[in-house]
């Protein structure tokens, strides 16, 4: 391990600045989610207690943080809304992840082996829609998904089907609504993975009589690994906490835990329970995102 | 892969990217209330924005909360960045990258859940301001990152050279690095005005009732179902989403001309 630096004055003062910020404005903010998850709802506002005051003596505080308790999430693990609420989010999650890769794994192919000077235009183009708009995107989708929307219209007018397809307000809709809305975060890595890629392995491979599908098999995928997986991740991670695809896409049966937490929050002003959920979610998606950033260090590793 | 496999992948992709956003934006122009008939072109919905008075209100809340969050930020970023990038491994270098990033992997109904507490706790009223705090909190760490790469691939021994030649740390950064990472300065604030622009979740925890976003307003009104204003407002912001990525393209690229 390198020997840390003293700073100069100056530079502490830079310092300063960014720092105060996020102490003040997002580790605080942090720390008292987790104090609020082991307070106790109650109908004020704020609405749980207890409150630190600076007036509080010693014995007041002692007193106070003995009555802080895990009561919160104990009824997380045994209330099945939320329960219900993580093992779906989790599931969705992971199947709109899925599908995502199964989109972008080819679209990422195809860029990478198109003519190089087409290439800066061709990511230029599929990055861009991630620049627009979150809420217009997912909205969009609802214009096309509804029973009156353009695909049931399309569909009857060709004779296809002649009752609408029921696709809005369903969980599927919201898998295609994550589908649609993450696709850039997985498309880039992966595309950035086979790009980079030595083209003389694959030819190597086509010399000693592999077929291309060999080739894909043991030669392309197996590079392109990390670009995967940080797709994958940068995926699943936000998914997890989604609130707006399933607020618009999604049914009142699709369960979610953004959504849960929303409702907890702004409807039934059980802020307790909302942070002991909000303290129990970030802790589930904090195993994925060590590892994530584990690959990253090893990447930067390797780049030098 | 063969070419016509190659170019039927990008076609079939291409177009489940925009083909939602152009419909939207055909339908903006649709006279009929319906999404499924198409009456004739009209501009009607969007006479119809300017005459909705919350809607202008609630733009121009949030275009002043973009421009000013998106300043911050990137003064913010600039400082984190340089301090990670130039201040070599000091004390608690691990502490201050993981806090700075950590705003970009928290669900944002956390971040946003985390900021309210603390403004009741404070007895902190929300509006204007708080909306303004949430928006940098949120859009600080995209900024760091982008102006992290930035200066680490600039040329350090041009600032070397310029304190050889007496100038001050701080003159040499201003006046040799700064100019260099002047477009990637651009385009950390046009992201961060778009994330502003474009967020939902943090504004409805951070602001109050005098100061409702756009997403918001939009976000109330979807859910009673698709109305062609909507449409209209949406292609608005689209197209300003498109001149801002534009803007910045041009910037870049009139910096790239530049040498620099």
């Amino acid at each position: 391990m390198k020997a840390s630096r003293r700073l100069s004055l100056g530079q502490r003062a830079a310092l300063a600045i960014p720092y105060l910020w996020i102490a003040a404005f997002f580790l605080a903010p942090m720390l008292l989610i987790a104090k609020i998850s082991l307070s106790n709802s109650v109908l004020a506002r704020p609405p749980y207690e207890p409150r630190f005051l600076p007036s509080d003596t010693l014995g007041d505080i002692w007193a106070k943080i003995q009555s802080l308790t895990f009561a919160n999430y104990r009824a997380l693990v045994g209330d099945s809304l939320y329960f219900d609420a993580y093992v779906s989010s989790l599931l969705i999650a992971g199947v709109s992840m899925l599908a995502t890769l199964l989109v972008a794994y080819p679209f990422a192919l195809a860029m990478a082996r198109s003519p190089r000077k087409w290439r800066p235009f061709l990511i230029g183009m599929a990055a861009a829609p991630f620049w627009t708009s979150f809420l217009i995107r997912v909205y969009a989708w609802i214009a096309l998904l509804r029973d009156e929307g353009l695909i049931n219209n399309a569909l009857m007018a060709l004779g296809l089907i002649h009752a609408p397809l029921e696709m809005f307000a369903t969980t599927g809709a919201v898998v295609v609504g994550i589908v649609y809305s993450y696709l850039p975060f997985m498309l880039l890595p992966i595309y950035a993975a086979l790009e980079g890629q030595d083209a003389s392995l694959r030819e190597a491979a086509e010399d000693l009589g592999a077929s291309p599908w060999q080739v894909f098999l043991r030669i392309t995928l197996p590079l392109s690994r990390d670009g995967v997986i940080a797709g994958a991740l940068l995926v699943f991670i936000p998914a997890v906490g989604e609130f707006v695809i399933p607020e618009l896409l999604g049914g009142s049966d699709t369960l979610m835990i953004g959504r849960t937490l929303w409702n907890d929050f702004f409807a039934n002003h059980d802020w307790p329970a909302a942070s002991a959920a909000a303290i129990a979610l970030v802790s589930i998606l904090l195993a994925p995102l060590l590892l994530w950033e584990r690959a990253r260090l090893r990447e930067e590793e390797r780049r030098g | 892969m063969s070419n016509i496999f190659r170019i039927g992948v990008l076609t079939a992709g291409f177009v489940f990217l925009y083909a939602p956003i152009a419909i939207l934006a055909a339908m903006s122009f649709n006279a009929s209330r319906l999404v499924s008939v198409w009456g004739g072109f009209s501009t009607k919905w969007y006479a119809a924005l300017l005459e909705n008075e919350p809607l202008i209100e609630s733009t121009k809340i949030s275009l002043a909360a973009a421009v000013l969050s998106a300043a911050i930020a990137t003064f913010l970023g600039l400082l984190a960045a340089v301090a990670l990038a130039r201040f070599g491994a000091f004390r608690s270098r691990m502490l201050f990258f993981g806090a700075v990033h950590a705003p970009l992997v928290l669900p944002e109904v956390v971040l946003g859940l985390a900021l309210l507490s603390c403004f009741v706790a404070l007895g902190i009223g929300r509006g204007f301001a708080t909306l303004v705090i949430g928006h940098v909190t949120l859009t600080m760490c995209f900024t760091t990152v982008a102006l992290l790469s930035a200066l680490r691939s600039c040329d350090l021994a041009l600032e070397e050279a310029a304190m050889d030649l007496g100038a001050t740390p701080l003159q040499a950064f201003a006046l040799v690095a700064l100019p260099q990472i002047a477009p990637a300065l651009m385009s950390a604030f046009l992201l961060a005005f778009t994330l502003s622009l474009d967020d939902l979740v943090i504004a409805s925890f951070a602001t109050g009732p005098g100061a409702t976003t756009l997403p918001m307003r939009i976000f109330s009104q979807v859910r009673l179902g698709v109305s062609p204003q909507i449409n209209a407002i949406s292609t608005l912001l689209l197209g300003m989403v498109a001149l801002a990525l534009g803007g910045s393209a041009l910037v870049m690229q009139a910096g790239k001309r530049r040498g620099l």
